[in-house]
């Protein structure tokens, strides 16, 4: 008998002794399930449970260390005829849209500057990311101070420069509190939309401009009929992600004015805390955060379709 | 349709000089080319002749317009560019139709322009697609479309055939030569493809850092060129060139250099005369070296050894060994010439280059 046969008899010996769970992930299906294992594990731990917990809560009426009883829809019910409820729907929708539009105006803006060739380029780019890398909590107290009625900088220079003759109670006054909050909000928002929108501006190829031009294309339509077209994918995007974390927005206006004055800057994430820690009713808390669901579902139903329809073409 | 006249034109990047004192007249409906190799300047002269870059000092005439102050809209050309720079959300259509809806053309005026050029260019199939749906040579008809509809008085081009494969630029050049002829617009085209610079040009300008090197019609430029680079630049396989010193021996003016020594004919002679003494570069171009029985030898034949044989079917070139040094013939097809073989190679005495070593302008 030769070695090699030994060889391979000891191989072919050998094979069956392999461990049962080893031979189990030579089949694809079981290796699948066992890749997908740790993704589903903290998708589920992370998001699943505590969105269906949260769900739960609102066909309760739990409070702090009261388990609840099943109540149907009864806090939805209690909500539609809560006016705080209302003037929280009416703020969101307000500060959504306000801010949105300031921070792509502004963000557009800022990109198409820095889109240019300049002395200091770089360093202006990171420099414009600041607002974005602070942490919110405290650039807004620093807001805070500034809104501040005595201590306000921004007081201070109006009045020196004689255009007020009395303080501004920025925080105070139930209009001008809902502004500053937003103003806060675009002042924070402006960078992601100005960096995301140069990243999108660098990708069009600055020949098409140049072939504009020399088409007769004056600098407002080669915005229009080129660049605008060529950015819009990426807009899209950027703006969905904004309008989703703006409408649910809590910082700002919880370390600003907590909702106040008289629910004038109340908003979904802000009313549902104040209900739901605040006063403990975990149940109707849970209520009004879940009532925020159906709108944010729609835009990301609308950002997946776009998306697609982009990647289609 | 206009002529180009460029006066003393500089282009400063903060410490490089792209451009330096380039002077220029093109003629109406003339077809010039500017070529060299990257970095010559040459794109950077067209951008300022459009207005996409702006001129350090000099004088750009477009008919009898300075230019100079006016932006691209309103200098009256129309560019095609290397990476086609078609709009890509825009159909074929819309992309030729652009300039002139930008400039207020009457909506049936616009479609028959756009008809009639996609015609001359055969793409009226494609006029509802977009860009990526094309392949590359239909792009580059598009941006030709483009530039036509337009009936500007200068067409520039930088170098639109490049990004094509081998076989599609032989037949678009044929094209834009056909187009040319047709339309009669004054056209400036840059290229670095010396080919492309001797088929389509009337007059070719030759640019090397940022200055003129020669410029003429193409085959001026080939037979007498200017300078070793020009002479070097212009030709494949390109022109050989060999140190030789000019002595006087017996009466006669001799090029002696390494493995060669050749008697020069009278006329050139006579012109070489006052160089006697001096290590100056001749040159001679591949097809001008011609294998002669080894019996043949005189004075315009030197002795060579070959090292490589390329077939190329229409004719063969020889890598041959001179001296130290190396030449390339270019010889008939039916030459039989195997490697490590002597040859003995003939000049031909009526197309001899000798350039000044240190200006290396032709002498």
């Amino acid at each position: 008998m030769a070695v090699s046969d030994l060889v391979t008899r000891q191989a072919f010996a050998d094979a069956p002794q392999r461990g049962a769970a080893t031979r189990l992930l030579e089949d694809e299906r079981w290796l699948a399930a066992v890749l997908l294992l740790p993704t589903v594990v903290l998708l589920g731990l992370f998001i699943a449970y505590p969105f269906v917990e949260g769900v739960w809560l609102a066909v309760t009426n739990a409070t702090v260390g009261v388990p609840g009883k099943f109540v149907g829809l009864a806090n939805f019910e209690a909500l539609w005829n809560d006016s705080i409820f209302r003037t929280a729907v009416y703020n969101t929708f307000i500060y959504t849209a306000v801010a949105t539009v300031f921070k792509l105006g502004l963000g557009l803006w800022l990109a198409l500057l820095l889109n240019r060739n300049f002395r200091g380029k770089a360093f202006t780019r990171a420099f414009i990311l600041l607002p974005f890398i602070i942490p919110t909590v405290l650039s807004t107290f620093a807001w805070k101070w500034m809104f501040d009625p005595t201590f306000s900088v921004i007081n201070w220079t109006l009045f020196h420069f004689g255009l007020i003759h009395s303080r501004i109670n920025w925080l105070g006054e139930p209009d001008l509190a809902l502004i500053s909050v937003i103003i806060v909000n675009v002042w924070r928002g402006v960078p992601f939309f100005a960096i995301s929108l140069l990243a999108g501006l660098q990708t069009i190829n600055p020949e098409l401009e140049e072939a504009a031009a020399i088409d007769g294309a004056r600098a407002w339509q080669r915005f229009w009929h080129v660049t605008w077209p060529l950015l819009l994918p990426v807009t899209m995007v950027v703006m969905l992600f904004s309008i989703i974390q703006t409408f649910a927005d809590f910082q700002l206006v919880y370390v600003l004015t907590g909702g106040g004055p008289a629910n004038a800057t109340q908003l979904f994430a802000t009313y549902a805390y104040q209900i739901g820690v605040g006063t403990g009713l975990l149940s109707q808390g849970a209520a009004v955060s879940l009532a925020m669901f159906p709108f944010l579902l729609i835009v990301v139903v609308v950002q997946l379709l776009y998306i697609r329809r982009v990647e289609v073409h | 349709m206009a002529p180009v006249v460029i006066r003393n034109l500089n282009k400063k990047y903060n410490e490089v000089h792209a451009v330096k004192g380039v002077n220029l007249e093109i003629r109406d409906r003339e077809f010039v080319v500017l070529v060299g190799p990257s970095g010559c300047g040459k794109t950077t002269t067209l951008r300022m002749v459009a207005g996409l870059e702006s001129i350090t000092s000099g004088e750009v005439l477009i008919g009898d317009t300075v230019v100079n102050a006016l932006p691209p809209m309103d200098r009256d050309i129309a560019m095609v560019f290397q990476n086609y720079a078609l709009y890509p959300h825009m159909s074929v259509y819309d992309n030729m139709a652009f300039g002139l809806k930008m400039r207020r053309f009457a909506r049936a005026e616009i479609d028959r322009r756009v008809r009639h050029a996609a015609d001359i260019l055969g793409i009226e199939d494609y006029l509802s697609r977009k860009p990526r749906q094309l392949s590359g040579g239909q792009r580059q008809r598009v941006a030709l479309g483009r530039a036509i509809v337009r009936h500007p008085q200068v067409f520039l081009f930088d170098e639109p055939l490049s990004n094509l494969d081998a076989k599609l630029r032989v037949q678009m050049r044929v094209e834009l030569k056909k187009i040319h002829d047709r339309l009669g617009t004054t056209a400036i085209y840059v290229t670095h493809d010396q080919v492309e610079a001797m088929t389509l040009g009337d007059r070719v300008v030759v640019m090397k850092d940022g200055v003129v090197q020669q410029v003429g019609e193409p085959l001026d430029l080939y037979n007498a060129p200017a300078n070793r680079f020009v002479a070097g630049f212009l030709g494949s396989p390109a022109m050989n060139f060999v140190r030789v010193a000019l002595v006087e021996n017996g009466g006669m003016v001799q090029a002696v250099g390494d493995g060669v020594r050749l008697a020069l004919p009278g006329a050139t002679a006579v012109r070489l005369r006052r160089h006697l003494g001096e290590e100056v570069t001749l040159g001679v171009r591949p097809e001008d070296l011609r294998i002669v029985a080894a019996e043949a030898a005189n004075g315009l034949s030197f002795e060579a050894v070959v090292e490589v044989v390329e077939r190329l079917g229409s004719e063969i070139l020889l890598d041959l060994k001179v001296g130290a040094g190396s030449m390339v013939a270019a010889v008939e097809p039916t030459v039989q010439a195997k490697v490590r073989e002597h040859l003995r190679l003939a000049l031909n005495p009526e197309r001899l280059h000798f350039f000044d070593s240190r200006s290396e302008a032709a002498i």
